[in-house]
């Protein structure tokens, strides 16, 4: 049996989703750009997906830029934030330095872009602490905000561990701290998020939420991988970060990657379809496998937030064994999972997530998640909970008492 | 990240060698890895015998076990310390090194080099350990 519980890492792009991209690989080929037949048609495909994008979120179509994933999209968001402040700030005037709040279990997109920023001096940024659940407290961000503070980007749901953070309550008290900052020259505050993991199963009202900035990835809900987007509200101004032609506004140069953003579009419009059944569905196969694992093998901790988590992930440290050994036994059963552990970073440092939680690095080291998708099953399930004790025994036995 | 093993670690993986432990053993040793946080322990059971061209009496390693909480490279090289290891004098066991390991496994993914560092360091200290014991 082949068992996929990856899908926070990728997903497989849908066989519908391909059918839309298939035709501009072939016969409707053309540039965006170009005023002809085959420009022209390429470019309406283009503005339909763009308001299909823009409906999904319920944004004006205009507020979408179309990016190679959710790393350019961060990138974007953050760098060219900063650089329009940069642009009108005196030189070697430390007060005036822009200032980030952001969350120690970002992705590595946001932190090495903040770190990059500091490096350059261009933006002073606060990492705020989580709980042993991975949960920001949205006081806690309330408290990091200083007159100099310009942009707060605290991710939707985390990708080791799915806890859920408090985006609409940060997104509230930004827009009442917005009203109150220019009486006191204190510059607007941007609200930015990286909501990769949240898209297919929470709400992305936007609006109702109070996200000024969203990032976003397509292949993690059966989208290609290599293309995204960055949804800015309007009023902002970025500085681009990619400099050539003045495609999608002058905010992202380059040709338009007309298929995968026609493929990104549908990918997006399945999803919205039935969200809510498939959420709980999902959450059902979920709670069943994390129950299974918590009742059939001792030393077991579900990480992340028991309860504000997103439906598909579902994660643990299991003490007295090494993840990636884990990995390798399950890969031998046919199931895939991740870890993270030291071992199985290749880069030898336990996930920067889990550490954060204060998880001790010994426990970090039998770490594992697995990630349900939609053509995740009850058997599929079942059949991890039948071999994983095994496994965890077998294990344990080889290591020292 | 899952790395590309050769087929001998995997096997060791799948069916490690003298896996477990002696009881009262001649020697033994814990190691433990700073870098990823793994954990190797080693028993020795150490014999003697009479060299054949002299008649000289050797040491020898007569049995040894392993137990490893660790990677699947660092079980692979433990295991395949121990197959290294048995029956060698300890003057020649003493000299294996972590290059003889990676060869006996047709080679390690880079990142994990040093989990054969590990084991081959384990078996010095246990050997260390009863050479100690003795004195
Ligand atoms: C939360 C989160 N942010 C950002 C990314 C980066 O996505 P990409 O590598 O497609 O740019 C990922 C996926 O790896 C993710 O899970
Ligand atoms: S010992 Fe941890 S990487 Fe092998």
């Amino acid at each position: 049996m082949k068992v996929y519980l990856d899908n926070a890492a990728t997903t497989p792009v849908d066989p519908e989703v391909l059918a839309v991209m298939m035709p501009f690989f072939k016969e409707k080929f053309g540039n965006p750009s170009s005023v002809h037949y085959q420009g022209q048609e390429a470019k309406i495909a283009l503005d339909r997906a763009r308001v299909e994008v823009a409906d999904f979120f319920r944004v004006e179509p205009e507020e979408i830029i179309f990016t190679s994933g959710a790393t350019e999209s961060v990138n974007l968001a953050h760098k060219g934030l900063i650089e329009t402040f940069q642009k009108s700030r005196v030189p070697a005037c430390q007060a005036e330095k822009p200032h980030i709040v952001t969350t120690s279990i970002e992705h590595k997109a946001v932190l090495e872009t903040c770190r990059h920023l500091e490096k350059l001096g261009w933006a002073e940024v606060t990492y705020l602490p989580v709980d042993r659940f991975g949960l920001v407290r949205a006081e806690a961000v309330e408290r990091a905000i200083k007159p100099n503070t310009v942009l707060i980007s605290v991710m939707y749901v985390n990708n080791e561990v799915g806890t859920i953070q408090p985006i609409k309550k940060i997104g509230d008290f930004v827009k009442k701290i917005n009203l109150s900052r220019p009486a006191s020259g204190a510059p607007r505050i941007f609200f930015h998020t990286d909501a990769t993991q949240a898209i297919q199963y929470l709400n992305c009202d936007v609006s109702e939420l109070g996200i000024d900035l969203l990032s976003l990835t397509g292949h993690k809900f059966y989208a290609p991988k290599g293309v995204g987007l960055l949804l800015v509200k309007s009023g902002i101004s970025l500085v681009r970060q990619q400099d050539g032609g003045g495609q999608d506004h002058g905010r992202r140069a380059g040709t338009e990657n007309v298929a995968f953003i026609a493929g990104l579009a549908e990918a997006l419009k399945q999803r919205a379809a039935g969200k809510e059944q498939e959420a709980k569905r999902v959450k059902e196969l979920r709670d069943r496998l994390a129950e299974g694992i918590l009742k059939k093998i001792s030393g077991v901790v579900l990480t992340g937030h028991p309860e504000k988590r997103a439906p598909h992930i579902a994660s643990f440290t299991i003490r007295g064994v090494e993840g990636e050994a884990v990995l390798m036994y399950l890969a031998d059963e046919g199931i895939a999972a991740s870890s993270g552990s030291a071992c199985a970073a290749g880069d030898l440092n336990p996930s920067h997530v889990l550490l954060a939680m204060g998880v001790k690095p010994e426990l970090a080291h039998g770490s594992l998640r697995f990630s349900l998708g939609k053509k995740t099953t009850i058997r599929e399930i079942d059949y991890v909970l039948s071999v994983l004790p095994e496994i965890v025994v077998k294990l344990r036995k080889m290591a020292p008492k | 990240m899952t790395l590309t093993y050769t087929k001998k670690v995997l096997d060791l993986l799948r069916n490690p060698k003298n896996m477990g432990q002696i009881i009262k053993p001649d020697g033994v040793a814990v190691v433990g890895n700073r870098v990823c946080g793994d954990v190797m322990k080693l028993y020795l059971r150490i014999g003697r015998r009479r060299r054949a061209i002299d008649g000289k009496e050797e040491e020898y390693v007569k049995n040894i076990k392993f137990q490893t909480l660790g990677c699947p490279a660092a079980i692979a090289t433990s295991s395949i310390l121990t197959e290294i290891a048995k029956g060698k004098t300890l003057t020649r066991a003493l000299k294996i090194s972590n290059r003889e390991i990676v060869e006996e496994l047709d080679g390690l993914p880079r990142t994990k080099l040093h989990c054969s560092v590990l084991a081959a360091e384990a078996l010095k200290k246990a050997i260390r350990n009863y050479q100690g014991n003795e004195k």
